[in-house]
């Protein structure tokens, strides 16, 4: 199967293939997926509330979205891994993501803007640790009882799906398993994967995360509930 | 052309010592990336070794590979080692013309046949018969096929006898292709380059010489010798890349100082060459070092790989068709099933019931 797809495509030809129509379907995806979810989830809107506010809360929504984004002191000390992992994650993932200077040169040809980078080594690092909490991530699901049972496809799939552009990125920077060129293209095909994939799945949650907290902090702040 | 001289005779005609031949014979073994103790047999391999038949052929090209060949340095042992060989035949090379010239090569063909080298530069253009690369009234592809079927091994020199080439690039009008296309009962080693570095060429003929066997390819039939390691993780300026210190102009204060060209388009990281490490006219230097990026030259399709002047992690500009239609379907699907959610809540609103508490405490019909 592999040398039937390599006698028709070569390993400049998939990389090239990622970087142009390759990229161009996966921002179509994404955008189509955006609008779509994005259409179907505000249009639903939100029962009018009759009842009178029980207190006076202007900006309640935005201390929320800040006071939500902190990890609770209960929760670092019951369960010490999951913020740190999870946080760990995020950081990582971001970093490696908007700071790797080959990743900024991408930025500047769509947005037209950059920005400095950090040094590739300490992207490298950043990465496999990121990977690290990718494995504890994964771990946690699999090896905690109640998360096995609550835990679904899309779940597992989210997982797979940020792993793998770190994963073929790491390997692709070191040259491991396949040969540079290919191990790109696959990096790309990945990045472009998770790209086109987002809005189907819970990482459409970069977008409503911060929509959610703001209408949970204002419904709150109405019923008298301090943020 | 062809005679028992061996090499050394040659050499020393030319006025090349003994010492001078060894210390060549360590750095081809260097090159090779034999081991060092490897040069005395690449010495004693390359004493004995008869002048081989080698048969260029010239197809679609513009005899960049030859000139790489032959005008970078005169007289260097590199040239010398290329006269040890016996070039039968070869357009640009030969003193004869015209009949004669296809004579020589009839002649060397039948003489020493199965042994003799194919040495190909330039595609070879398929559309309507050929017609558009003959030589003395033949199409290309018949003279490769016949020149082959003799061949020991046949190597490709040039990014347009190995992957087709600039002939080969969009829309390629003449149906240019690659030796490997047409060959496929052969021996076929890949230099690829536009044109390859002088001392590539040399190289693997100095192995064809020395082992009577053909290099370790990659997976595109180049030899790994040469073609091991991309140029990005053999330059220079890498360091800059790893600090992420970047020209962004070619004349800014980054270029002037010499960092990495990877934002002005250098396709270094995908391109596996020696350029880095043998440099070219005699060492002196190489693209990058002159301050423009690496254009990939010696991978396949470089001329249809994006812009040389956009960064590798860039997307290739395309029609914006396929994202514009997908937003669109979006928009409108995300509507459709927008009105729809509405439709449900104002149907179930109107079929609501209100129900009160006399109504739970009827009995049940």
């Amino acid at each position: 199967m592999w040398m039937i797809w390599k006698s028709l495509m070569s390993e400049t030809d998939l990389l090239l293939w990622t970087r142009g129509p390759g990229f161009q379907w996966a921002l179509g995806l994404f955008l189509l997926g955006m609008a779509l979810r994005g259409f179907e989830l505000f249009s639903l809107g939100r029962r009018r509330d009759l009842a009178a506010p029980r207190a006076h809360s202007p900006g309640s929504g935005w201390r929320t979205i800040f006071t939500r984004s902190l990890p609770k002191w209960s929760t670092w000390r019951r369960t010490p891994a999951t913020p740190l992992i999870a946080y760990g994650f995020h950081i990582g993932f971001f970093a490696t993501l908007f700071l790797f200077p080959p990743h900024i040169q991408l930025a500047l040809n769509i947005f037209g803007f950059s920005w400095p980078g950090l040094p590739s080594p300490l992207i490298d690092a950043l990465a496999l640790l990121t990977l690290l909490a990718v494995a504890g991530l994964a771990a946690g699901r699999l090896l905690d009882p109640v998360k096995r049972l609550i835990s679904g496809f899309d779940d597992y799939a989210v997982l797979v799906l940020s792993a793998l552009p770190l994963l073929t990125g790491y390997f692709a920077f070191h040259h491991q398993i396949l040969s540079y060129t290919l191990m790109l293209a696959l990096h790309i095909l990945s990045a472009e994967l998770l790209l086109a994939l987002m809005p189907f799945t819970s990482l459409v949650h970069f977008a409503t995360l911060l929509v959610a907290r703001w209408y949970n902090g204002d419904i709150a702040g109405r019923k008298g509930v301090a943020s | 052309m062809s005679d028992k001289l061996s090499l050394p005779a040659i050499l020393e005609a030319h006025g090349i010592s003994r010492r001078e031949f060894l210390k060549f014979c360590g750095s081809l073994a260097a090159l090779m990336a034999l081991p060092p103790g490897m040069a005395p047999s690449v010495a004693a391999a390359l004493d004995k070794a008869q002048r081989p038949s080698v048969i260029w052929l010239s197809f679609q090209e513009c005899t960049g590979c030859t000139e790489s060949l032959s005008r970078s340095h005169n007289p260097t042992l590199e040239a010398l080692i290329f006269d040890a060989i016996s070039l039968d035949y070869h357009h640009t090379l030969q003193a004869a013309s015209g009949e004669a010239a296809e004579a020589a090569r009839a002649t060397a063909m039948k003489q020493f046949f199965g042994k003799y080298l194919l040495v190909v530069d330039g595609s070879i253009p398929l559309k309507d018969g050929g017609v558009y690369s003959t030589i003395a009234g033949r199409s290309n592809l018949d003279m490769l096929q016949e020149a082959a079927k003799g061949a020991a091994a046949i190597v490709a020199v040039g990014t347009c006898a190995a992957f087709g080439g600039i002939p080969h690039a969009n829309p390629n009008p003449t149906g240019a292709v690659a030796v490997s296309d047409i060959i496929k009962d052969k021996p076929i080693i890949n230099v690829s380059g536009c044109p390859p570095i002088p001392v590539v060429i040399t190289g693997v003929l100095a192995h064809y010489l020395t082992f009577g066997t053909l290099p370790e390819l990659d997976g595109l039939g180049r030899p790994k010798a040469f073609y091991g390691e991309s140029i990005h993780d053999r330059c220079y300026r890498r360091p800059f890349y790893d600090q992420g210190k970047f020209a962004k102009t070619f004349d800014d204060e980054g270029a002037r100082n010499g960092w990495c060209l990877f934002e002005l388009g250098c396709k270094g990281p995908t391109t596996f060459n020696a350029c880095a490490t043998t440099k070219w006219n005699q060492g002196t230097s190489f693209p990058i070092e002159s301050g423009h990026g690496c254009l990939g030259c010696s991978e396949p399709n470089f001329w249809d790989a994006g812009s040389f002047y956009n960064p590798l992690s860039a997307p290739i500009p395309t029609s914006n068709k396929v994202v514009l239609g997908a937003a669109a379907v979006g928009v409108a699907a995300g509507a459709t099933i927008g009105l729809w959610n509405r439709h449900v809540q104002t149907q179930a609103r109107r079929e609501h019931v209100a129900v009160n508490v006399d109504d739970l405490e009827k009995p049940h019909e």
